[in-house]
């Protein structure tokens, strides 16, 4: 017999805390620089995946820019309430990106810092892959491609059945769009004319086996989500104006969910993991991450 | 000849029951609204309705969205599509997070009939219950069903609850009170045990009453509840009468039949028959013409359970 109380689960209960004007004051804001913080992000990804010896450092440094404006700048949420009913919820629908979410939310304060060197070891939070029962602040177990945009649109269709105007955030790769699954999330969330729902496609162009031109065209991925019902952006996914300027046209957007396509490059911030496919899922060595470390001061 | 009645109504209409008096319920298909009886709370509360189109996996992770919300989702379509299209999005949005999340497959088993192959769910249980933290649950009729479907609807964490398409025979009366977890004596009896669940426990009844007649004395259990299995019934069954038959519309592996025969290697051992699916694929046919090939039948039972009575008295 299992024990179904032995797993912790969530609660998402609307008995949770609620947004009074109280502890508004509570919402987390900051005012630092927001390419002071990507460079410490960059700096937790490369250490931890590094003393891990294994994990996904090119996917992770290609989202940085796009996480740091949303939890810095675009989305309500409370670290030190992570069930907090009408926080913005953020989706790493491309899991194995990790690292990248770990960093962001122990810079946010949703769990020291400190723990962060412990990913991927025995007993530890942090989980190669999100662990919605695992981490504080993971809204989903990710890993198998495909799954976060309907996960996503569950949530959106959620909070606007109980009036909450929360916003829904969820992250794609570029080659996770060869999963069929991602098209059938993107018909529906535009059927369902879900405008609290934005998704954003990490697209580095890179995929495990290559570029994504080569394994598996996605071209003309800007159109597709255009035919399939979206409101399309395209912007510089390292550029920090216009992505703020995206995430802000999505919220004025009605009737139609709007997807963030960030042109982005795999490995970002080190140089010899830039548009390296080899940097999908390696670890930099002690040599290399003396290199990464010293090219992120 | 007992009154028939059929499951997914049954389930349609207690869904409705459930939606008046509980805000939260929200009801998930796949383009199969008419044929799982979703249509009914389709048509009573539309705005909290969604059918995803013909596109399984999409509909289980959205379910799971909506649980990580606070909402109480039963998702519906064919038991052959969920567990079976979408074992992934299963595992992984709903599973390993334990979310709240019921799947109500109906259209389980051989009894499907004409549809074939491609639509007789015969491995569906096997996939569910690999699952850790689901509860699984089988019921042998309209009645149980309702109870069933009112009982995962209270229960905190994943459900799936197989039904099948044809009208069954009523085998408890609106008096019965369904218990998780719990199996159901439904006849007593003391030279072997029939452990059956699903439409196969109308067809034990029938083959306890053909062994009386044959001067053999056969109990028989209902276990609604596949997973988590009631092992203190199983254990007593083994402990009393010596001999267990097991009788599923479903796979001789990972159904029934292996689980309590797990239960019954570890703490009772005793000789165990298994009427079940062999390890095949079934065909076109009418659902009792597909029973009779695929050995189903009460006279399959009766045989099993000579079987082990034979097996009982030589060890």
């Amino acid at each position: 017999m299992y024990n179904i109380d032995a797993v912790e689960i969530p609660s998402d209960s609307k008995n949770a805390s609620s947004g009074t004007s109280a502890n508004n004051a509570e919402v987390f804001a900051s005012n630092e620089d927001l390419k002071a913080v990507a460079k410490r992000l960059r700096r937790h990804i490369v250490t931890m995946i590094g003393k891990a010896g294994s994990g996904h450092p090119g996917g992770s440094l290609s989202a940085v820019e796009i996480v740091t404006t949303l939890y810095w700048k675009v989305m309500r949420h409370k670290p030190a309430d992570p069930h907090w009913a009408d926080r913005d919820r953020f989706i790493l629908s491309k899991g194995h990106a990790a690292p990248m979410l770990y960093a962001v939310l122990a810079e946010c304060g949703y769990f020291p810092v400190s723990e962060l060197t412990t990913l991927r070891q025995i007993d530890s939070r942090l989980q190669g892959h999100t662990d919605r029962t695992a981490t504080p602040g993971v809204e989903m177990s990710s890993g198998s491609l495909g799954q976060g945009l309907s996960f996503s649109i569950g949530m959106a269709l959620a909070g606007r059945l109980d009036s909450q105007g929360y916003r829904v955030y969820v992250l794609l790769g570029d080659g996770e769009c060869d999963e069929g699954q991602v098209w059938e999330g993107a018909m529906a969330a535009a059927h369902y004319k879900l405008d609290n729902l934005t998704a954003i496609v990490d697209n580095n162009g890179l995929q495990i086996d290559g570029w994504n031109r080569d394994v598996m065209s996605l071209d003309p991925l800007g159109k597709k989500w255009e035919a399939f019902g979206w409101h399309v952006i395209e912007v510089d996914g390292h550029d920090f104006n216009q992505l703020l300027d995206a995430f802000e046209k999505a919220k004025t957007v009605k009737g139609q969910p709007t997807m963030i396509i960030a042109h982005t490059i795999k490995g970002k911030g080190v140089s010899f993991m830039e548009n390296v496919a080899g940097f999908h899922g390696k670890a930099p060595n002690k040599d290399e991450l003396e290199i990464a470390l010293k090219e992120l001061e | 000849m007992p009154e028939e009645a059929s499951m997914r109504d049954a389930y349609g209409e207690t869904l409705v029951e459930l939606g008046k008096a509980n805000p939260d319920i929200v009801v998930l298909d796949a383009d199969l609204c008419p044929s799982t009886m979703t249509k009914y709370f389709m048509k009573e509360f539309p705005e909290r309705s969604f059918d995803i189109g013909i596109a399984e996996q999409n509909m289980v992770s959205i379910a799971a969205g909506l649980a990580a919300s606070g909402k109480i989702p039963f998702a519906s379509t064919f038991a052959v599509f969920a567990p079976g299209r979408c074992f992934d999005q299963i595992r992984m949005s709903i599973a390993q997070p334990g979310l709240n999340v019921k799947l109500v497959a109906t259209h389980g088993g051989l009894s499907v009939g004409e549809d074939g192959t491609s639509h007789q769910a015969i491995e569906d249980l096997s996939l569910i219950c690999s699952l850790p933290g689901f509860t699984v649950i089988v019921p042998a009729d309209a009645i149980e069903t309702v109870q069933a479907v009112k009982a995962v609807a209270s229960h905190q964490g994943p459900c799936y609850i197989r039904l099948g398409r044809p009208k069954l025979p009523l085998v408890y009366t609106e008096d019965y009170r369904f218990e998780l977890g719990k199996a159901v004596m439904m006849r007593p009896g003391t030279d072997a045990t029939i452990i059956a669940m699903g439409i196969m426990v109308a067809t034990a009844i029938n083959a306890a009453t053909e062994l009386e007649r044959q001067g053999i004395n056969c109990q028989v259990l209902n276990m609604p509840t596949l997973k988590p299995i009631d092992e203190a019934a199983i254990i007593k069954a083994a402990d009393e009468t010596g001999a267990i038959v097991t009788a599923e519309e479903h796979m001789e592996h990972g159904g029934l039949g292996s689980t309590v025969a797990l239960v019954i290697a570890k703490h009772q051992p005793v000789p165990v028959e298994f009427v079940a699916v062999r390890d095949t694929y079934a065909k076109s046919g009418k659902p009792a013409e597909l029973l009779e090939r695929y050995g189903l039948t009460a006279k399959d039972i009766v045989n099993a359970v000579n079987k082990a009575i034979k097996r009982k008295l030589k060890s």
